[in-house]
């Protein structure tokens, strides 16, 4: 969305036709959904006046840490649902899974006694076996995503009912595994993580103008890098100013942010997440081309079960407990709504990690402003269905949108 | 044009699909620094022969030699490795990424470090390459950074062509790299074409549109029902000599004759009509 915003500044309309049809381009884009997150990122911002303005403490920084920490799981698993849209594919056994691994990683460090960094990594292994399982079959048989998925979501609660035996929940007492998502760092280490955090974003914007000016290509504009630059570092000090003005900044969201940022690194710096969009854009093409159509299929399955399983140790590790009913009810439904709300498309190859964070953001701030009102459980449900309808069919008429004008 | 020993010989191939004779003995020969046009009817072959060579079909006879040597070519990796390129009319392109990416699809560059997977994509060298490369070919494309999807049919079609040429083939097949397109971008495709000549590629263009082929072959190839219809000096015969060949109404032998065939031909069409 910086883009946006300084491509409409620093160009005029004197400028050369080059740049004039630069600014063409990014208005069409947002026009027709394919950088949506501005249009989210106003979205959000419309939600949040709505709910501060019914009930002040909306926006208080102890109820935007709680916001935090609400969506971590959601977001996680959203993370992994990311990357199965980018195929065009869907995932929707990432709830049960997340269930499963979490019951897995209970009953290893509460009942067997394992150590709990050991019964993470199993519970994070059994979502990846269950995630390349299910891509082999998708990939190998031919059998949709949908079907195999949709099977694994019944099999996987039912496994999970079968881990938890006849007591039907776990309480999880493990200091270890319990401060994944109760741990809040002091003034202090937020501010120093900050630090990092821009000052590492900035060595990533330099480095690469630095490239492409050595290279002798057309580098980007410094005007809109330094825009870019300052916005990100107002998001993240303004956040730790939040969060340190309430417990401080919660392990919980720094997890997020870090996987969102590896993950969007993996799909957009490097080779594989290359191939992740050829697969999803023609996946034809990309076989022509010489790339295991398939292998990346399975990949990508095997990212969204473990993600999904990470998710469900953070749902756990928040819950402190285990029982018959994590990983489900609208979980999974969210969790692939998120996605989509922000911009990342059904049909495939268009998306980024980002839109889990953002998805996840909007989601989260309607369901927790709805609690803050107490509105009845049958609202929420019927405004969650309707954003997620709404999300979805903006999708659809940007990509009808770029159908007819020649852009499949 | 041609000098030399042929780049790309076939001699006597033939390639059968049950009761069907898709080829029939064809000789066929491509020069270094040679555009041969590859025309023929609806099921004659063509499409026959070029994915003998690019190695999606193999030949049931015949041999196939490249350089001189024989070739053994049983998978369209063979055919590659022995630089031989091929683009298909439906291209083969992924719409939601950019030029760069779509040149380099399967054959990213990486930037130096520890670990294959986790390494950075060479962005910068990529677009650096790429916009040699085009301007090299003189394609010219608003940004390399635009998806291929917003381009025209013309630049995609360019696109493509200088994709296959990253491999530094030395034999480069063209399926109808002319069709549905309009008149000012068949005149840039078919100039892409003139520069793959220049470069000293063997370039075989199969098209239905003659005007075009004679427009940039030097050299034109009937295929007949599976079998060698005539072959033709661009410069030195006309259309209606090679409709002959086509149609099997006449054909390279005689004025007289190809006039015949040339009224045949008219009278089958209006018998056809």
């Amino acid at each position: 969305m910086s883009e946006t915003v300084e491509s409409a500044e620093a160009q005029g309309p004197g400028s050369e036709k080059g740049e004039r049809s630069v600014r063409r381009e990014t208005l069409r884009r947002i026009v027709q959904g394919d950088l949506a997150s501005l249009r989210v990122v106003i979205g959000l911002a419309l939600i949040w006046i709505i709910f501060q303005s019914q009930n002040d403490r909306f926006l208080s920084s102890e109820n935007l840490t709680n916001l935090g920490l609400q969506i971590t799981a959601v977001g996680l698993i959203s993370v992994g649902i990311v990357y199965v849209l980018l195929l065009g594919e869907i995932d929707l056994s990432v709830g049960a899974v997340s269930g499963l691994a979490a019951a897995v990683m209970a009953v290893l460090n509460v009942k067997h006694g394992w150590n709990p960094y050991l019964a993470i990594f199993a519970a994070v292994l059994v979502g990846t076996g269950i995630g390349l399982l299910q891509g082999f079959l998708f990939s190998r048989f031919g059998v949709p995503s949908f079907v195999v998925t949709l099977a694994g979501l019944l099999a996987w609660q039912g496994a999970l009912l079968e881990v938890l035996g006849s007591t039907g929940s776990i309480n999880i007492t493990d200091p270890k595994i319990t401060g994944l998502a109760n741990t809040f760092y002091s003034d202090a280490v937020g501010w120093i993580f900050a630090a990092i955090a821009i000052a590492g974003y900035g060595a990533v914007l330099a480095l690469g103008y630095k490239r492409r000016r050595d290279a002798g290509l057309a580098a980007e504009n410094p005007t809109s890098l330094i825009v870019r630059f300052v916005l990100v570092a107002a998001v993240v000090i303004a956040a730790i100013l939040v969060f340190n003005s309430d417990r401080g900044l919660p392990l919980a969201v720094l997890i997020l942010v870090g996987f969102v940022v590896g993950m969007e690194y993996v799909v957009k710096m490097t080779g594989f997440g290359r191939h992740v969009f050829a697969v999803g854009g023609n996946a034809e093409a990309a076989r022509r081309a010489g790339i295991s159509v398939n292998g990346v299929r399975i990949a990508v399955f095997a990212i969204a079960g473990s993600m999904a399983a990470i998710g469900g140790i953070m749902a756990a590790s928040r819950l402190l407990a285990v029982n018959q009913n994590s990983g489900g009810n609208e979980l999974l439904l969210l969790a692939i709504a998120g996605p989509v709300i922000a911009g990342t498309s059904l049909f495939g190859g268009r998306g980024s990690v980002w839109t889990a964070l953002l998805g996840a953001l909007v989601i989260g701030s309607i369901s927790n402003g709805m609690d803050l009102l107490a509105l009845s459980s049958a609202v929420k449900f019927m405004v969650t269905g309707g954003v997620l309808l709404l999300a979805v069919l903006v999708d659809a008429v940007a990509r009808n949108q770029r159908q007819t004008s020649g852009r499949i | 044009m041609a000098s030399g020993a042929p780049l790309l010989e076939l001699e006597k191939v033939s390639k059968r699909f049950g009761p069907v004779q898709a080829l029939d003995r064809v000789d066929f020969a491509v020069h270094a620094g040679e555009v041969v046009g590859l025309v023929g009817d609806n099921g004659a072959g063509k499409s026959t022969m070029v994915k003998t060579i690019a190695g999606i079909y193999t030949a049931d006879e015949g041999t196939i030699r490249f350089d001189g040597e024989e070739a053994k070519i049983k998978g369209p990796q063979d055919a590659t490795e022995l630089g031989i390129a091929t683009v298909y009319q439906d291209l083969a392109l992924c719409d939601n990424l950019d030029v760069v990416a779509n040149l380099f699809l399967g054959h990213e560059q990486v930037a130096p470090g520890p670990g294959r997977v986790s390494r950075q994509l060479d962005e910068a060298k990529m677009e650096h390459e790429t916009s040699d490369l085009l301007s090299n070919l003189a394609v010219t494309i608003p940004s390399l950074r635009s998806e291929v999807g917003t381009l025209s049919g013309g630049q995609r079609q360019q696109v493509a062509v200088a994709r296959s040429l990253l491999g530094e083939p030395k034999v480069v097949l063209l399926d109808e790299p002319t069709a549905a397109l309009g008149v000012s971008q068949t005149a840039q495709v078919l100039k892409l074409i003139r520069r793959l000549r220049e470069r000293e590629l063997g370039v075989v263009v199969i098209s239905h549109n003659l005007a075009d082929v004679f427009e940039v072959a030097d050299r034109i190839f009937v295929l007949r029902l599976g079998r060698a219809g005539g072959e033709f000096d661009a410069q030195q015969t006309t259309e209606e000599h090679v409709i002959g060949a086509i149609t099997g109404l006449g054909g390279e032998k005689s004025a007289e004759q190809a006039e015949r065939a040339e009224l045949e031909a008219e009278n089958r069409e209006e018998g056809e009509e």
